[in-house]
């Protein structure tokens, strides 16, 4: 009456349910976690302003970064991947975004930390508008769970002004 | 007289309800998958992660659900996009969005996560932005390793027809 492959189906479908709604409410717990984060960005030099040979100004900085990124974990969450963007407009362009430097924090032990570093990926511009522009410094994050949905978020950290002329090589 | 039975209509009236269930079952899932793409907005709502690009995040064989929308792509989203000429679509990160002013147009730039540099060198030819209409949609969701089996049977059809083979069989076999 019960054969071994309809019992095999049986288990198979409620074990496939089972883990289907495990997965649902680990995502939906996510939602009700609010997280307060603390960060801080310095711009600490600016390593290269110039124009590149195509015509676009390109920066390259070092940053001096602090961040608290430990509240944005749950137990559903296998890494958050935060990046520094650098966040201005131009009379061409009403928003441009650039990421300057991103990492991966695996761990919620590993969440908080300082950092120095030049930045990962330079600025460059679509044209030549950087002298004297006034940037802002935005932190943005995204936690990607163990299962189910993505979670953005961003907060604007501080602004800063480019020189207002190129510097050489130093 | 009930015995009566000739030959060539024995069993048409069950083989022909086994076919309509099986038709059933193959018009329900597709409404599933069509009322998804409406839902989603996208063509393919569901995708399976097929390379290693976005790891530790995303790992070969991984389901991401995707949503498309009107409002305008940031950096940091993670999208999936088709280069011309190349049917497999890729899903990266954006680093870099510029909005023009007057278009409302956005050039993108995108790179994976684990690769070294960006993905100028996949878009095609001399391209060097992409922009919203290349974009398929928007990761925003994302389940481990039930894709895996779609990678299998793509890249060893044996199994899928095997696959498609035993589970014909079962249909039409089985009682109910």
């Amino acid at each position: 009456m019960h054969s071994a492959v309809q019992r095999a189906n049986t288990v198979a479908t409620i074990a496939a349910i089972l883990l289907a709604t495990i997965c649902a409410a680990a995502s939906f717990l996510d939602a009700f976690n609010s997280p307060s984060l603390q960060a801080h960005v310095q711009v600490v030099k600016i390593n290269r302003f110039r124009r590149q040979l195509d015509g676009n100004d390109e920066v390259k900085m070092t940053l001096k970064m602090s961040m608290d990124l430990t509240s944005l974990f749950t137990w559903n969450t296998k890494q958050v991947f935060v990046f520094l963007a650098a966040e201005y407009e131009t009379d061409t362009n009403s928003l441009n975004q650039v990421s300057l430097w991103d990492h991966i924090v695996q761990e919620k032990e590993r969440a908080s930390f300082q950092v120095k570093v030049p930045t990962k990926y330079p600025l460059i511009d679509q044209g030549t508008n950087l002298r004297g522009k006034k940037v802002g410094l935005v932190l943005h994050w995204h936690i990607m769970p163990i299962s189910g949905r993505m979670i953005q978020g961003k907060m604007p950290l501080s602004n800063f002004s480019l020189p207002d002329s190129y510097t050489t090589r130093s | 007289m009930d015995r009566i039975k000739f030959l060539g209509d024995v069993k048409i009236r069950p083989t022909l309800i086994q076919l309509l269930n099986l038709g059933m079952i193959i018009c329900s899932a597709l409404m599933i998958w069509k009322g998804l793409m409406c839902i989603t907005g996208c063509e393919s709502p569901v995708v399976v992660v097929l390379t290693g690009s976005m790891e530790p995040g995303f790992k070969r064989g991984d389901i991401l659900f995707l949503h498309m929308n009107k409002e305008p792509i940031r950096a940091g989203e993670i999208v999936v996009y088709n280069v011309d000429g190349r049917d497999i679509p890729i899903v990266h990160r954006v680093i870099k969005a510029h909005e023009r002013r007057d278009t409302g147009e956005i050039d993108i730039l995108t790179k994976g996560d684990n690769n070294q540099v960006d993905d100028i060198s996949l878009y095609s030819g001399g391209q060097l932005w992409l922009n919203s209409h290349h974009i398929i949609g928007r990761a925003i969701g994302y389940l481990p390793y039930v894709g895996y089996l779609t990678i299998i049977m793509t890249e060893m059809p044996i199994v899928k027809y095997l696959l498609i083979g035993v589970l014909a069989l079962l249909v039409i076999t089985s009682e109910e």
